[in-house]
Protein backbone atom coordinates (compact mmCIF):
# COMPACT_ATOMS: atom_id res chain seq x y z
CA UNK A 1 0.00 0.00 0.00
CA UNK A 2 1.53 3.22 -0.88
CA UNK A 3 -0.07 5.98 1.10
CA UNK A 4 0.28 9.66 0.06
CA UNK A 5 -0.73 12.27 3.37
CA UNK A 6 -1.08 15.88 3.07
CA UNK A 7 1.74 16.38 0.33
CA UNK A 8 2.06 19.57 -0.83
CA UNK A 9 5.02 20.24 -3.40
CA UNK A 10 7.18 23.01 -4.03
CA UNK A 11 8.89 23.76 -7.24
CA UNK A 12 11.89 27.01 -7.50
CA UNK A 13 9.62 28.63 -4.56
CA UNK A 14 5.71 27.76 -6.57
CA UNK A 15 3.56 25.48 -5.45
CA UNK A 16 2.90 22.83 -7.28
CA UNK A 17 -0.02 20.89 -5.58
CA UNK A 18 -0.98 21.37 -1.71
CA UNK A 19 -2.38 19.25 0.84
CA UNK A 20 -2.68 15.94 -1.54
CA UNK A 21 -3.42 13.25 -0.05
CA UNK A 22 -4.12 9.54 -1.75
CA UNK A 23 -3.64 6.04 -1.26
CA UNK A 24 -3.06 2.68 -3.76
CA UNK A 25 -3.48 -0.16 -2.89
CA UNK A 26 -1.41 -3.74 -3.89
CA UNK A 27 -2.34 -4.85 -7.35
CA UNK A 28 -3.68 -1.67 -8.31
CA UNK A 29 -2.10 0.91 -11.18
CA UNK A 30 -2.89 4.73 -10.78
CA UNK A 31 -2.86 7.04 -13.42
CA UNK A 32 -1.14 10.62 -12.95
CA UNK A 33 -3.17 13.00 -15.15
CA UNK A 34 -2.79 17.01 -15.94
CA UNK A 35 -1.44 19.30 -18.35
CA UNK A 36 2.11 20.46 -18.80
CA UNK A 37 3.95 21.63 -15.47
CA UNK A 38 1.08 20.34 -13.06
CA UNK A 39 4.02 18.49 -11.28
CA UNK A 40 3.52 15.05 -12.07
CA UNK A 41 7.13 14.66 -12.63
CA UNK A 42 7.95 15.92 -8.76
CA UNK A 43 5.06 13.87 -7.53
CA UNK A 44 7.03 10.92 -9.13
CA UNK A 45 10.11 11.93 -7.69
CA UNK A 46 8.77 12.81 -4.09
CA UNK A 47 7.17 9.24 -4.06
CA UNK A 48 10.14 7.79 -4.87
CA UNK A 49 12.21 9.66 -2.55
CA UNK A 50 14.66 11.65 -4.70
CA UNK A 51 12.65 15.13 -4.07
CA UNK A 52 11.77 15.88 -0.50
CA UNK A 53 8.29 17.21 -0.35
CA UNK A 54 7.33 20.86 1.21
CA UNK A 55 5.25 18.79 3.80
CA UNK A 56 3.13 15.79 4.52
CA UNK A 57 4.29 12.11 4.40
CA UNK A 58 4.64 9.69 2.15
CA UNK A 59 4.53 5.65 3.09
CA UNK A 60 4.77 2.51 0.94
CA UNK A 61 3.67 -0.33 3.64
CA UNK A 62 5.63 0.68 6.88
CA UNK A 63 8.55 2.93 5.49
CA UNK A 64 8.29 6.55 5.58
CA UNK A 65 11.98 7.06 5.35
CA UNK A 66 12.87 8.63 1.58
CA UNK A 67 15.97 6.59 1.08
CA UNK A 68 14.66 3.82 2.74
CA UNK A 69 11.29 4.10 0.38
CA UNK A 70 13.48 3.88 -2.51
CA UNK A 71 14.60 0.38 -1.86
CA UNK A 72 11.73 -0.57 -3.11
CA UNK A 73 11.09 1.42 -6.07
CA UNK A 74 11.00 0.02 -10.33
CA UNK A 75 11.88 3.76 -11.64
CA UNK A 76 11.21 4.56 -15.87
CA UNK A 77 12.43 8.48 -15.30
CA UNK A 78 12.22 11.11 -18.32
CA UNK A 79 15.70 9.82 -19.92
CA UNK A 80 16.45 6.25 -20.42
CA UNK A 81 19.44 6.23 -19.06
CA UNK A 82 21.44 4.41 -21.63
CA UNK A 83 25.11 4.70 -22.41
CA UNK A 84 25.94 5.02 -26.03
CA UNK A 85 28.94 3.12 -25.85
CA UNK A 86 27.40 0.10 -24.22
CA UNK A 87 25.15 -2.50 -26.02
CA UNK A 88 21.37 -3.27 -24.78
CA UNK A 89 22.79 -6.45 -23.96
CA UNK A 90 25.09 -5.04 -21.19
CA UNK A 91 23.26 -2.22 -19.89
CA UNK A 92 20.78 -4.81 -18.57
CA UNK A 93 23.39 -6.99 -17.53
CA UNK A 94 24.51 -4.03 -15.46
CA UNK A 95 21.57 -3.21 -13.75
CA UNK A 96 20.78 -7.18 -13.23
CA UNK A 97 23.94 -7.16 -11.60
CA UNK A 98 23.54 -4.00 -9.39
CA UNK A 99 19.99 -5.78 -8.63
CA UNK A 100 21.76 -8.94 -7.26
CA UNK A 101 21.36 -10.84 -10.45
CA UNK A 102 18.96 -12.20 -12.73
CA UNK A 103 18.45 -13.58 -16.23
CA UNK A 104 18.37 -10.83 -18.60
CA UNK A 105 16.97 -12.79 -21.72
CA UNK A 106 13.23 -13.44 -20.63
CA UNK A 107 12.84 -9.32 -20.06
CA UNK A 108 14.80 -8.91 -23.14
CA UNK A 109 12.49 -11.14 -25.17
CA UNK A 110 9.47 -9.73 -22.99
CA UNK A 111 10.47 -5.80 -24.32
CA UNK A 112 11.18 -7.21 -27.82
CA UNK A 113 14.80 -6.69 -27.75
CA UNK A 114 16.16 -9.91 -28.83
CA UNK A 115 17.28 -8.29 -31.98
CA UNK A 116 19.36 -5.69 -30.93
CA UNK A 117 21.37 -7.04 -27.97
CA UNK A 118 24.71 -6.44 -29.50
CA UNK A 119 23.40 -2.95 -30.36
CA UNK A 120 25.10 0.01 -28.81
CA UNK A 121 23.01 2.74 -27.28
CA UNK A 122 23.61 5.59 -30.16
CA UNK A 123 22.03 3.00 -32.44
CA UNK A 124 19.02 3.43 -30.93
CA UNK A 125 15.85 4.95 -31.52
CA UNK A 126 13.73 6.65 -28.87
CA UNK A 127 10.83 3.82 -28.78
CA UNK A 128 13.98 1.23 -29.09
CA UNK A 129 15.51 3.02 -25.67
CA UNK A 130 11.80 3.06 -23.95
CA UNK A 131 11.97 -0.55 -24.56
CA UNK A 132 14.81 -1.02 -22.95
CA UNK A 133 13.76 1.01 -19.66
CA UNK A 134 10.55 -1.16 -19.68
CA UNK A 135 12.93 -4.03 -19.87
CA UNK A 136 15.03 -2.63 -16.71
CA UNK A 137 12.10 -2.14 -14.87
CA UNK A 138 10.55 -5.21 -15.19
CA UNK A 139 14.39 -6.87 -14.33
CA UNK A 140 14.19 -4.49 -11.09
CA UNK A 141 11.60 -6.65 -9.94
CA UNK A 142 10.87 -3.94 -7.16
CA UNK A 143 7.33 -3.82 -6.26
CA UNK A 144 6.43 -0.12 -6.61
CA UNK A 145 7.02 1.15 -10.07
CA UNK A 146 6.50 4.84 -11.13
CA UNK A 147 7.19 5.42 -14.98
CA UNK A 148 6.92 9.06 -16.25
CA UNK A 149 5.47 9.36 -19.47
CA UNK A 150 6.35 5.29 -20.52
CA UNK A 151 4.13 5.52 -23.92
CA UNK A 152 5.89 8.77 -25.26
CA UNK A 153 8.17 7.51 -28.24
CA UNK A 154 6.61 3.84 -28.61
CA UNK A 155 4.52 2.66 -31.58
CA UNK A 156 1.20 0.39 -31.13
CA UNK A 157 2.96 -2.45 -30.26
CA UNK A 158 5.05 -0.62 -27.61
CA UNK A 159 2.13 1.09 -26.24
CA UNK A 160 0.24 -2.77 -25.82
CA UNK A 161 3.76 -3.95 -24.58
CA UNK A 162 4.05 -1.06 -21.64
CA UNK A 163 0.28 -1.58 -20.77
CA UNK A 164 0.74 -5.35 -20.47
CA UNK A 165 3.49 -5.28 -18.43
CA UNK A 166 2.09 -3.05 -16.04
CA UNK A 167 -1.06 -5.28 -15.93
CA UNK A 168 1.26 -8.31 -15.29
CA UNK A 169 3.01 -6.43 -12.51
CA UNK A 170 -0.54 -5.88 -11.23
CA UNK A 171 -1.62 -8.79 -11.25
CA UNK A 172 1.67 -10.37 -8.95
CA UNK A 173 0.28 -7.85 -6.51
CA UNK A 174 2.87 -4.93 -7.47
CA UNK A 175 1.45 -1.42 -8.00
CA UNK A 176 2.14 0.82 -10.43
CA UNK A 177 1.99 4.92 -10.40
CA UNK A 178 2.03 6.51 -14.07
CA UNK A 179 2.24 9.89 -15.12
CA UNK A 180 1.20 9.71 -18.62
CA UNK A 181 -1.17 12.05 -21.45
CA UNK A 182 -2.30 9.50 -23.02
CA UNK A 183 -4.80 6.62 -21.89
CA UNK A 184 -2.59 3.30 -20.71
CA UNK A 185 -4.92 0.98 -22.42
CA UNK A 186 -6.20 -0.44 -18.70
CA UNK A 187 -8.49 -0.69 -15.91
CA UNK A 188 -6.94 2.19 -13.30
CA UNK A 189 -7.30 4.45 -11.21
CA UNK A 190 -7.32 8.17 -12.10
CA UNK A 191 -5.96 11.11 -10.04
CA UNK A 192 -5.75 14.51 -12.08
CA UNK A 193 -3.47 17.18 -10.65
CA UNK B 1 29.48 -2.12 -6.14
CA UNK B 2 31.58 -4.72 -8.65
CA UNK B 3 29.12 -4.26 -11.34
CA UNK B 4 28.89 -0.45 -11.04
CA UNK B 5 33.02 -0.49 -11.07
CA UNK B 6 33.59 -2.41 -14.23
CA UNK B 7 30.79 -0.46 -16.09
CA UNK B 8 32.86 2.90 -15.26
CA UNK B 9 36.04 0.93 -16.18
CA UNK B 10 34.59 0.03 -19.44
CA UNK B 11 33.03 3.15 -20.41
CA UNK B 12 36.11 5.10 -19.52
CA UNK B 13 38.57 2.52 -21.74
CA UNK B 14 35.88 2.85 -24.91
CA UNK B 15 36.10 5.37 -27.38
CA UNK B 16 35.00 8.49 -26.43
CA UNK B 17 36.14 7.63 -23.01
CA UNK B 18 38.54 9.63 -20.79
CA UNK B 19 40.85 7.44 -19.79
CA UNK B 20 43.20 7.91 -22.95
CA UNK B 21 42.75 11.65 -22.65
CA UNK B 22 43.95 12.05 -19.42
CA UNK B 23 47.07 9.61 -20.48
CA UNK B 24 47.59 11.72 -23.79
CA UNK B 25 47.38 14.94 -21.75
CA UNK B 26 49.95 14.22 -19.37
CA UNK B 27 52.10 12.93 -22.23
CA UNK B 28 51.37 15.90 -24.44
CA UNK B 29 52.26 18.49 -21.58
CA UNK B 30 55.40 16.64 -19.87
CA UNK B 31 56.98 16.27 -23.89
CA UNK B 32 56.19 20.45 -24.16
CA UNK B 33 58.01 21.57 -21.15
CA UNK B 34 61.27 20.14 -21.64
CA UNK B 35 61.31 21.81 -25.13
CA UNK B 36 60.57 25.12 -24.16
CA UNK B 37 63.15 25.11 -21.10
CA UNK B 38 65.78 24.08 -23.14
CA UNK B 39 68.63 21.43 -23.52
CA UNK B 40 69.41 22.44 -19.45
CA UNK B 41 69.41 18.41 -17.98
CA UNK B 42 70.39 19.99 -14.35
CA UNK B 43 66.91 22.87 -14.16
CA UNK B 44 65.14 19.98 -16.17
CA UNK B 45 65.94 17.27 -13.64
CA UNK B 46 64.95 19.88 -10.49
CA UNK B 47 62.07 20.94 -12.06
CA UNK B 48 60.86 17.36 -13.04
CA UNK B 49 58.89 16.46 -10.23
CA UNK B 50 56.61 20.01 -10.17
CA UNK B 51 55.97 19.73 -13.48
CA UNK B 52 54.85 15.93 -13.49
CA UNK B 53 53.10 16.09 -10.52
CA UNK B 54 51.05 19.10 -11.71
CA UNK B 55 50.80 17.75 -15.28
CA UNK B 56 49.27 14.71 -13.61
CA UNK B 57 46.97 16.24 -11.58
CA UNK B 58 45.42 18.38 -14.46
CA UNK B 59 45.31 15.50 -16.46
CA UNK B 60 42.91 13.56 -13.59
CA UNK B 61 41.04 16.74 -13.44
CA UNK B 62 40.54 16.25 -17.51
CA UNK B 63 38.10 13.12 -16.55
CA UNK B 64 36.69 14.49 -13.07
CA UNK B 65 33.90 16.72 -14.44
CA UNK B 66 32.19 13.66 -16.17
CA UNK B 67 32.30 11.44 -12.70
CA UNK B 68 28.61 12.34 -11.86
CA UNK B 69 27.39 14.28 -14.51
CA UNK B 70 26.94 12.08 -17.26
CA UNK B 71 25.00 10.05 -15.14
CA UNK B 72 23.09 12.83 -14.04
CA UNK B 73 22.15 14.20 -17.36
CA UNK B 74 21.13 10.80 -18.82
CA UNK B 75 19.41 9.35 -15.75
CA UNK B 76 21.63 6.76 -14.55
CA UNK B 77 22.11 8.67 -11.36
CA UNK B 78 18.47 8.44 -10.53
CA UNK B 79 18.30 4.82 -11.00
CA UNK B 80 22.01 4.20 -9.35
CA UNK B 81 20.53 6.49 -5.77
CA UNK B 82 17.38 4.23 -6.11
CA UNK B 83 19.68 0.43 -6.23
CA UNK B 84 20.17 -1.60 -3.41
CA UNK B 85 24.10 0.73 -3.53
CA UNK B 86 24.32 3.36 -1.19
CA UNK B 87 25.41 6.79 -2.57
CA UNK B 88 28.41 6.37 -0.72
CA UNK B 89 29.05 3.20 -1.95
CA UNK B 90 28.45 4.11 -5.52
CA UNK B 91 30.90 6.94 -4.70
CA UNK B 92 33.30 4.14 -3.67
CA UNK B 93 32.89 2.42 -6.85
CA UNK B 94 33.22 5.97 -8.86
CA UNK B 95 36.64 7.00 -7.25
CA UNK B 96 38.45 3.55 -7.57
CA UNK B 97 37.22 3.42 -11.17
CA UNK B 98 38.31 6.83 -11.90
CA UNK B 99 42.08 6.16 -10.22
CA UNK B 100 42.07 2.74 -12.02
CA UNK B 101 41.59 4.43 -15.69
CA UNK B 102 43.84 7.96 -14.63
CA UNK B 103 45.86 7.74 -12.08
CA UNK B 104 47.11 4.19 -12.24
CA UNK B 105 48.28 4.59 -16.15
CA UNK B 106 49.89 7.93 -15.19
CA UNK B 107 51.51 6.62 -12.75
CA UNK B 108 53.07 3.66 -15.14
CA UNK B 109 53.41 6.28 -17.87
CA UNK B 110 55.87 8.60 -15.51
CA UNK B 111 59.10 6.84 -15.48
CA UNK B 112 59.01 7.26 -19.49
CA UNK B 113 58.38 10.74 -18.98
CA UNK B 114 60.81 11.02 -16.42
CA UNK B 115 63.39 10.40 -19.10
CA UNK B 116 62.68 13.46 -20.78
CA UNK B 117 63.52 15.55 -17.87
CA UNK B 118 66.85 13.61 -17.27
CA UNK B 119 65.20 12.73 -13.87
CA UNK B 120 67.34 10.35 -11.74
CA UNK B 121 64.89 9.40 -8.49
CA UNK B 122 62.43 7.48 -11.07
CA UNK B 123 61.27 5.00 -8.16
CA UNK B 124 60.88 7.88 -5.95
CA UNK B 125 58.55 9.86 -8.61
CA UNK B 126 56.90 6.30 -9.14
CA UNK B 127 55.85 5.92 -5.23
CA UNK B 128 54.81 9.19 -4.82
CA UNK B 129 52.68 8.87 -7.66
CA UNK B 130 51.19 5.70 -6.64
CA UNK B 131 50.58 7.17 -3.45
CA UNK B 132 49.49 10.03 -4.20
CA UNK B 133 46.66 10.33 -7.15
CA UNK B 134 44.05 8.20 -5.37
CA UNK B 135 43.89 11.51 -3.21
CA UNK B 136 42.96 13.40 -6.37
CA UNK B 137 40.50 10.99 -7.27
CA UNK B 138 38.97 11.11 -4.31
CA UNK B 139 38.90 15.15 -3.62
CA UNK B 140 38.31 15.60 -7.06
CA UNK B 141 34.86 13.47 -6.75
CA UNK B 142 34.02 15.70 -3.77
CA UNK B 143 34.10 18.82 -6.51
CA UNK B 144 32.56 16.31 -9.13
CA UNK B 145 29.75 15.84 -6.70
CA UNK B 146 28.73 19.53 -5.96
CA UNK B 147 29.09 20.41 -9.69
CA UNK B 148 26.87 17.57 -11.42
CA UNK B 149 23.88 19.72 -11.92
CA UNK B 150 25.99 22.49 -13.38
CA UNK B 151 26.10 23.68 -17.19
CA UNK B 152 29.96 24.01 -17.72
CA UNK B 153 31.01 22.82 -14.05
CA UNK B 154 33.93 21.17 -15.39
CA UNK B 155 35.29 25.11 -15.16
CA UNK B 156 34.42 25.58 -12.14
CA UNK B 157 35.68 22.04 -10.47
CA UNK B 158 39.48 22.71 -10.82
CA UNK B 159 38.38 25.88 -8.44
CA UNK B 160 36.98 23.93 -6.12
CA UNK B 161 39.33 20.98 -6.12
CA UNK B 162 43.32 22.72 -6.89
CA UNK B 163 43.51 24.20 -4.01
CA UNK B 164 42.53 20.97 -2.10
CA UNK B 165 44.70 19.19 -3.80
CA UNK B 166 47.67 21.20 -2.67
CA UNK B 167 49.30 19.19 -0.40
CA UNK B 168 49.16 16.75 -2.82
CA UNK B 169 51.36 18.34 -4.89
CA UNK B 170 53.88 19.78 -1.80
CA UNK B 171 54.63 16.71 -0.87
CA UNK B 172 54.28 14.74 -3.98
CA UNK B 173 57.33 16.69 -5.50
CA UNK B 174 58.97 17.32 -1.97
CA UNK B 175 59.26 13.60 -1.83
CA UNK B 176 60.74 13.44 -5.14
CA UNK B 177 63.18 16.20 -4.77
CA UNK B 178 64.32 14.89 -1.46
CA UNK B 179 65.07 11.54 -3.10
CA UNK B 180 67.03 13.50 -5.59
CA UNK B 181 69.26 15.02 -3.09
CA UNK B 182 69.52 11.90 -1.08
CA UNK B 183 67.57 13.52 2.33
CA UNK B 184 65.67 11.44 4.72
CA UNK B 185 61.84 11.44 3.09
CA UNK B 186 59.26 12.90 5.59
CA UNK B 187 56.95 13.98 2.63
CA UNK B 188 55.92 10.43 1.23
CA UNK B 189 54.52 9.38 4.81
CA UNK B 190 52.72 12.68 4.88
CA UNK B 191 51.60 11.87 1.34
CA UNK B 192 50.48 8.71 2.55
CA UNK B 193 48.29 10.15 5.54
CA UNK B 194 47.14 12.67 3.21
CA UNK B 195 46.04 10.36 0.62
CA UNK B 196 44.36 7.74 2.97
CA UNK B 197 42.34 10.35 4.79
CA UNK B 198 40.85 11.59 1.36
CA UNK B 199 40.06 8.22 0.24
CA UNK B 200 38.28 7.33 3.39
CA UNK B 201 36.72 10.46 4.27
CA UNK B 202 35.54 11.61 0.65
CA UNK B 203 33.17 9.06 -0.20
CA UNK B 204 30.73 10.36 2.61
CA UNK B 205 31.45 14.23 1.48
CA UNK B 206 30.89 12.91 -2.05
CA UNK B 207 27.68 11.25 -1.06
CA UNK B 208 26.13 13.78 0.75
CA UNK B 209 26.91 16.73 -2.42
CA UNK B 210 25.06 13.81 -4.82
CA UNK B 211 22.67 14.03 -2.19
CA UNK B 212 22.33 17.26 -2.66
CA UNK B 213 22.53 17.66 -6.11
CA UNK B 214 19.23 15.16 -6.79
CA UNK B 215 16.98 16.28 -4.27
CA UNK B 216 16.81 19.60 -5.72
Amino acid sequence: MLAVEDVTGLRGGRVLFRNLSFRVGAGSALSLEGANGTGKTSLLRMLAGLLAPASGAIRFGQVSEAEERGKFVGWLGHHDALKAQMTVAETLAFFARLHGGGETGPAMEAAGLSRLAGLPGQYLSAGQKKRVALARLKLSGRPLWLMDEPLASLDGAGKALAAALVRDHCAGGGIAVIATHEPLGLECERLAL
Amino acid sequence: MRALLWRDIRLAARAGGSAMLALAFFAAVATLVPLGVGADLHLLARIAPGILWVAAVLAALLALDRLFQADFEDGSLDLLALSPLSLETVAVAKIAAHWLTTGLPLTLLSPLLAVLFGLKAIPALFVSLLVGTPAVSAIGAIGAGLTLSIRRGGLILPLIVLPLLAPAVIFGAGAVLAALDGLSNGALPLLGAFSFAACVLSPFATAAAVRLNLGS
